[in-house]
């Protein structure tokens, strides 16, 4: 009887108690879920353009933060000024993206094109491996801080009284979500409206179709891995500034994969709504539920559970298109 | 015959003073162990209607599938308006002005009829990546100016009733068109159509065997076609090449062909 009242009433009891608290635990699932959700554009970009599920995405987010901070580390004695130096240090970093986007297509994905997917999957993984390799021979192993500052990102916090209550958000979150939201509506703009962004969406759509009009493979493919690493640099910047710049960051993009299964791989919508969901849910799982009844860290596997026992009634993910088969 | 009717003789003579578009010349190629064509040799002339016909598994796909650059032939050469082609990609293929239609349609399904014929357009696109990235200036200007253009196409194709319907949800008959309207907006100098008609009821065939007339007509684009119709063959095509088993077994106007005695047991089968 107590576990029922635990479970299914207690919960809303406190939601509803302390509505500034509940306010809190929003938005700080939604300062998670829309970076999830970029992240998952990125994969859907990919996998959209390719078939290709990129296994790399996380390590780009730790090797775009590391190149940033690493780049910035080595500006700042020459000229002598922090913002200066990340001024610099910023488009570099896009040009490494750039680079590491044309590497992949040449010395990667080129030669294997028209194997079969879990080849290419394969191969991103050997990506991973090598970034992280790489990352570390270069950079070092060791964590670092994001130069939060020297972007003129805010760092102070903004305080509200709903409610007769305190609400507290830090400006650096506010800065994360804004930032998300600009980066996700550009995005849609850019694949609905661009040349480029239909020969993206062709390529997703038919193949064969696609190369047939004169839509080079090649140039899409390093178009959407770049678009991914501008994508990982963004969600680098932002989570770096939250936990620190290290490898551990990597896990972000496996936070993705139950927004994939949720909203399709192949739903830019899907993957926006998605993310935004898992966020809210699994930080109002884990202050509600998780922490009185499992003793907290729910926010690890929360995502998958929930993910799984949507895929039970809906094999397609919320958004993906159902398959009908003709036989 | 009817006295309006040319002669067999003057069908022949104003086949050939047209221009080489295409010529191949000796063109194998094989899968492995498995040759799909083996040392064929014809050409195509600038403004005629070529069909290309033959049994099923004759290599007829495979052949228009080496001449836009989706297969590379192990052997022989291949010249395009004059130029000897080295190695093919299929986007080069496009800005080199040879179009393409599949045998099972390949259109965008998930895009309108309007995106579809735009995507015809990539390769005309000149303005760099980072101006359609920011979708701004001169990006939207050439957008607008390739929209006339496709406006034009739709027109031309009598599909204007289904510029905003995703292409998946059409009838087959219209998918093809818009299959056709979006080889047509790459301004083709060479059509290449895979079995326009395949699946289509008589009405539909006529309307295609119009379009495809027209085009040939009113845009002056060359066109090669595999059909397995023959009447539609014989009515539509300047000249023919027949294959069979990867070979090639005969190439002529249709009169010739049709009374070809290798073709005849091709299709009809030799009793032994």
């Amino acid at each position: 009887m107590e576990t029922f009242y635990n479970v299914l009433i207690d919960p809303f009891v406190q939601m509803y108690g302390m509505p500034d608290f509940f306010l809190q635990v929003l938005w700080e699932g939604l300062v998670s879920g829309v970076l999830y959700a970029l992240i998952a554009l990125g994969f859907v970009l990919i996998f959209k353009s390719s078939r290709i599920f990129n296994f790399a995405q996380g390590i780009m987010v730790v090797f775009a933060a590391l190149s940033l901070v690493g780049l910035h580390t080595f500006l700042v004695p020459f000229v002598g000024n922090e913002f200066v130096a990340a001024a610099i240090a910023m488009p570099l970093t896009l040009g490494i993206m750039y680079a590491l986007a044309m590497s992949v297509e040449r010395v990667v994905l080129r030669p294997l094109v028209g194997q079969p997917d879990i080849i290419l999957f394969m191969a991103t993984i050997g990506i991973t491996m090598f970034l992280i390799g790489f990352g570390e021979f270069v950079f070092g192993g060791e964590n670092k801080v994001m130069i939060t500052e020297a972007l003129g990102i805010p760092t102070g916090a903004i305080e509200f009284e709903p409610f007769g209550g305190f609400l507290l958000l830090e400006e650096k979150d506010v800065f994360a979500v804004v930032m998300a939201i600009v980066l996700v509506i550009s995005l849609l703009v850019f694949l609905n409206k661009s040349a480029m962004g239909r020969a993206i969406r062709a390529l997703g759509d038919d193949h064969t179709a696609a190369l047939s009009v004169g839509i080079s493979l090649s140039t899409i493919w390093v178009l959407v891995w770049f678009i991914a690493g501008v994508i990982a640099l963004a969600t680098g910047v932002v989570w770096g500034a939250r936990a620190g710049v290290s490898f551990a960051l990597e896990v972000i993009a496996y936070k993705a994969l139950p927004v994939l299964m949720l909203g399709g791989l192949e739903s830019v919508s899907g993957a926006i709504i998605g993310g935004i969901a898992i966020g809210l849910l699994e930080k109002v799982f884990e202050i509600y539920w998780g922490q009185p009844l499992f003793g907290g860290n729910t926010e690890t596997w929360f995502a998958f559970i929930f993910a799984l026992i949507v895929l039970l009634f809906r094999p397609q993910g919320l958004f993906g298109e159902k398959i009908i088969e003709r036989v | 015959m009817t006295v309006m009717d040319p002669t067999l003789e003057e069908v022949k003579k104003r086949a050939e003073e047209r221009e080489v578009l295409l010529d191949l010349e000796n063109v194998s190629l094989s899968f492995g162990g498995v040759k799909a064509i083996t040392n064929i040799s014809f050409n195509i002339k600038k403004g005629e209607i070529r069909a290309i016909i033959g049994p099923n598994g004759a290599g007829k796909t495979s052949m228009l599938n080496v001449i836009n650059g989706f297969y590379q032939p192990q052997e022989g050469v291949i010249t395009f308006n004059g130029e000897k082609r080295k190695s093919m990609k299929p986007h080069l293929a496009v800005s080199q002005g040879i179009a393409r239609t599949f045998q099972n349609v390949a259109l965008f399904k998930g895009m309108s009829t309007l995106d579809n014929i735009m995507a015809g357009r990539a390769t005309r696109m000149k303005r760099n990546m980072f101006w359609q990235m920011l979708y701004w200036g001169p990006a939207q200007q050439e957008e607008i100016e390739h929209r006339k253009k496709v406006e034009e196409i739709i027109d031309f194709l009598e599909i204007q009733h289904i510029r905003r319907t995703p292409v998946g949800t059409l009838p087959y008959g219209l998918q093809k068109r818009v299959e056709l309207a979006r080889a047509l907006a790459m301004e083709p100098e060479l059509l290449l159509l895979d079995e326009p008609m395949a699946g289509m009821n008589l009405e539909e065939k006529e309307d295609m065997s119009r379009f495809i007339l027209d085009v040939n007509d009113q845009l002056g684009t060359t066109i090669a076609l595999i059909e397995h119709d023959m009447g539609v063959v014989m009515d539509l095509s300047d000249r023919v090449v027949v294959l069979d088993y990867g070979r090639k077994i005969a190439d002529g106007v249709p009169e010739e062909v049709q009374s070809n005695p290798e073709v005849i047991d091709a299709y009809l089968g030799v009793s032994h």
